[in-house]
C-alpha cells in the first residue's frame, strides 16, 4: 500500500489524515496487509463465500409502520438541531 | 452444589444464591443495589464503569422488591448486573468507549437490557470497554483503561474488559458483553471467571452497537457456568427487530447441569497445542482436560488444519463490515461534532477524525480497502471462502467428538502497553478465540489455573451450533469438581 493509497481510502472513509499520519498509517496497514496475504494460500476453488455463520436467509416482513420513533429523545442528540430538522452547512448554493 | 451464600457476604454471592436469598427474603434488591453501587465506587479505581446513576439502579430496585411482595418470583427478579456499554439504554449514557458517542442517551433500550430487565433484574450501570468492541486488552477505551483486579499491571482483556473486571473483583454478580472475536472469552481468561458467547443468532443484536454484523453475539461474564445458563434462560431468544435472529423455540439452558459426562467425548484441536502456547498455559489446560477425563469424559484429537487463518480472515471480515457499520458516524444525527468546517465533507472528515481513535480507523481503512475496487475478489471474497473452509473443518471435527476443548489465550493477561504498538501481535492474542467466532459455534472460558505472579488462566469449551445447554453442562461439571472459579482477587 503506497502512500497515495492511504490518501485514498482515507478520503473514502471520510477520516481527515495529515502528511505524518499517513506515513505511519502506510507502514501499518502494510503489516497488517502482510498477515493477511496468508489467506491467498488456501485453494478455495468451488468454496462459495459465507457470510452468515448459519447461512441464513434474509428475513422479510411486510412494508409497514411498526412503531413511531420518539422525534424528541431522538434529536435530543443531535450536535445541531433548528425547527425540528438536523443542521449541515449548505450543500446546494 | 449448595446454593446458600456464605452469611453475611452477598457480595460474593453467585446469581443462583442471591436468587435463593431474595425469595427467602434475606435481602431485598434495595439492599443488594446499594451493597454493590457501594462497592463500585469503593473501587473506582479499576475505571471498569463508565455511568453510574443511582437513582435510576434503586428505581429498578424497588420496582423489583414491589414484584416480589406482589408475590411474583424468579431467579433473577431483583438481582443485580450491569451492562457492556455497547448495548444502548434509555436511563444511561451509551458511549461504546468512543469519543464520537460521548454523552450519547438511546430512546430505547437494546433488547438484550429488555430481556434482562423484563426478568427482573437491576441495572447497576454501563461498563468500559474497547472502542466500539474493537481490542483485546481494553486499551483502546476514550475513557482510559481498565484495571485486572489479580494484578493492577497487567491488562483485563479485551474487548470486554470492564465486564470481566467488575465480575472479577465482585462489583456486580454477572454483566453482559459481546464477542466479535473473542471480547467475551479473552477477557474472561485474564480476569478469572467465566465467559461465555452463545450461538450467532440467538441473543437479539437489536439496540446491540454495531461492530461486525456476521460475527457480533452478546453473552455473558458470570461467576459460573451454572449463573450464565439462568442468565440465558431469560436473555437468549427470538427477536423480529434483528434479521438475523434465529427463530427457534426457547429451550432450558440449565437442562444438562446435572447430567453427568460419561462416555462425553472431547474433541482436542492439535493445531491449539502447537508453537507458541506457553509452558505454564499448556501444563494448566492439560489438568482440566485430565480432570474431564476422571469425571468420565473421552478425549479425542481433532483437526481444524486452518484454524491458524482464522486471524487473517477476520481481519479482512471484520474490518470490512466495520467499515460500513461506523459510516454512520458523521457528526449530523447524533453525538460528536468537529469544533471548525467549511463544508459538509469537511464535517464529517474532521469530526471522524478527532472523534475515532487510533485502532477504530485503522479498521475502518483496513476494511475500506479491502472493499475497494480492484481489492474486492483478493481480500474480501476470498477471506469469505477461507472462513466457509474454516466453518467446515468445525462441522467434521464436531462428527468426531461433542466438544471442543483448548486454550483462550496462548498466555496469561499481558502488561500495559506490552502490544499496544504493535497492531498485529495485538491481532494474534485471538488466535484460539477467532475460529469459533467465523462459524459462530457456541464457545466459553472457564477458570482453569493460575499463572505467573497470579494471573488468570482460562480453558475453552466450544460446542456445535445450538448445544449451549450441554457445553454450560460440561463447564458446570467441571465447576463443580474445581474451585478455580470461586477464588477472589485478593482485597475484594
Amino acid at each position: 500500500m503506497k502512500l497515495s493509497d492511504v490518501h485514498r481510502i482515507a478520503r473514502l472513509a471520510r477520516i481527515e489524515i495529515t502528511e505524518a499520519q499517513a506515513e505511519e498509517t502506510a507502514r501499518q496497514l502494510n503489516d497488517i496487509l502482510a498477515m493477511i496475504e496468508r489467506i491467498n494460500r488456501v485453494d478455495t476453488a468451488g468454496v462459495a463465500p459465507m457470510s452468515h455463520p448459519l447461512d441464513g436467509v434474509q428475513r422479510l416482513r411486510p412494508d409497514v409502520v411498526t412503531e413511531t420513533p420518539d422525534r424528541e429523545r431522538t434529536m435530543a442528540n443531535a450536535p445541531a438541531r433548528q425547527d425540528g430538522l438536523f443542521l449541515v452547512p449548505r450543500v446546494v448554493e | 452444589m449448595s446454593a446458600t451464600a456464605p452469611a453475611g457476604r452477598p457480595e460474593h454471592a453467585s446469581l443462583a444464591q442471591l436468587g435463593a436469598l431474595l425469595d427467602r427474603r434475606q435481602v431485598s434488591a434495595v439492599e443488594l443495589a446499594r451493597l454493590f453501587l457501594d462497592r463500585i465506587e469503593r473501587h473506582r479505581d479499576l475505571n471498569a464503569f463508565l455511568d453510574v446513576r443511582p437513582e435510576a439502579t434503586l428505581a429498578q430496585a424497588r420496582a423489583a422488591d414491589e414484584r416480589r411482595a406482589r408475590g411474583e418470583s424468579g431467579p433473577l427478579l431483583g438481582v443485580p448486573l450491569a451492562h457492556k456499554d455497547v448495548f444502548v439504554t434509555r436511563d444511561w449514557h451509551t458511549t461504546a468507549s468512543s469519543r464520537i458517542l460521548q454523552g450519547y442517551t438511546s430512546p430505547f433500550d437494546a433488547a438484550v437490557v429488555e430481556r434482562l430487565a423484563g426478568a427482573g433484574m437491576v441495572c447497576l450501570g454501563k461498563l468500559n470497554c474497547d472502542e466500539f468492541a474493537m481490542g483485546s486488552s481494553n486499551e483502546n477505551s476514550a475513557y482510559g483503561k481498565v484495571l485486572n483486579p489479580w494484578d493492577r499491571g497487567a491488562v483485563p482483556g479485551g474487548s470486554s474488559g470492564g465486564s470481566a473486571a467488575a465480575v472479577a473483583a465482585r462489583l456486580a454478580p454477572l454483566a453482559t458483553a459481546t464477542d466479535t472475536g473473542g471480547s467475551i472469552r479473552e477477557p474472561a481468561a485474564f480476569s478469572g471467571v467465566t465467559g461465555t458467547k452463545p450461538t450467532y443468532g440467538r441473543p437479539s443484536r437489536w439496540g446491540m452497537i454495531a461492530f461486525a454484523s456476521s460475527l457480533d453475539t452478546a453473552g455473558l461474564l458470570t461467576q459460573d457456568a451454572r449463573d450464565c445458563a439462568l442468565a440465558f434462560n431469560a436473555m437468549l431468544g427470538f427477536d423480529p427487530r434483528d434479521s438475523t435472529s434465529v427463530e427457534r423455540p426457547p429451550e432450558d439452558y440449565t437442562r444438562h447441569l446435572e447430567t453427568g459426562l460419561d462416555g462425553l467425548r472431547i474433541g482436542v484441536p492439535q493445531e491449539f497445542f502447537a508453537a507458541g502456547l506457553e509452558p505454564e498455559v499448556e501444563a494448566a489446560v492439560r489438568a482440566a482436560l485430565h480432570e474431564y477425563e476422571k469425571l468420565g469424559a473421552r478425549l479425542v484429537t481433532v483437526q481444524l488444519p486452518n484454524a491458524a487463518l482464522g486471524i487473517p480472515v477476520y481481519y479482512v471480515v471484520a474490518s470490512a463490515e466495520a467499515s460500513s457499520n461506523l459510516s454512520r458516524y458523521d457528526g449530523v444525527r447524533y453525538g460528536y461534532r468537529t469544533a471548525d468546517y467549511a463544508d459538509l465533507a469537511e464535517l464529517m472528515a474532521k469530526t471522524r477524525a478527532e472523534g475515532f481513535g487510533a485502532e477504530v480507523k485503522r479498521r475502518v481503512l483496513i476494511g475500506t480497502y479491502v472493499l475497494s475496487h480492484g481489492y474486492y475478489d483478493a481480500y474480501f471474497l476470498q477471506a469469505s471462502r477461507v472462513r466457509r473452509v474454516i466453518a467446515g473443518e468445525f462441522q467434521r471435527a464436531f462428527a468426531q467428538c461433542d466438544l471442543i476443548a483448548g486454550p483462550v489465550t496462548s498466555g496469561v493477561a499481558f502488561g500495559f502497553g506490552e502490544k499496544s504498538a504493535d497492531p498485529v501481535a495485538m491481532y494474534l492474542a485471538d488466535l484460539y478465540t477467532v475460529p469459533s467466532s467465523l462459524a459462530g459455534v457456541p464457545a466459553m472460558s472457564l477458570p482453569c489455573g493460575f499463572g505467573r505472579q497470579g494471573r488468570p488462566i482460562g480453558l475453552q469449551l466450544m460446542a456445535n451450533h445450538f448445544d449451549e445447554a450441554r457445553m454450560l453442562g460440561a463447564a458446570h461439571r467441571f465447576q463443580c469438581a474445581t474451585d478455580w472459579h470461586a477464588r477472589l482477587p485478593p482485597g475484594f
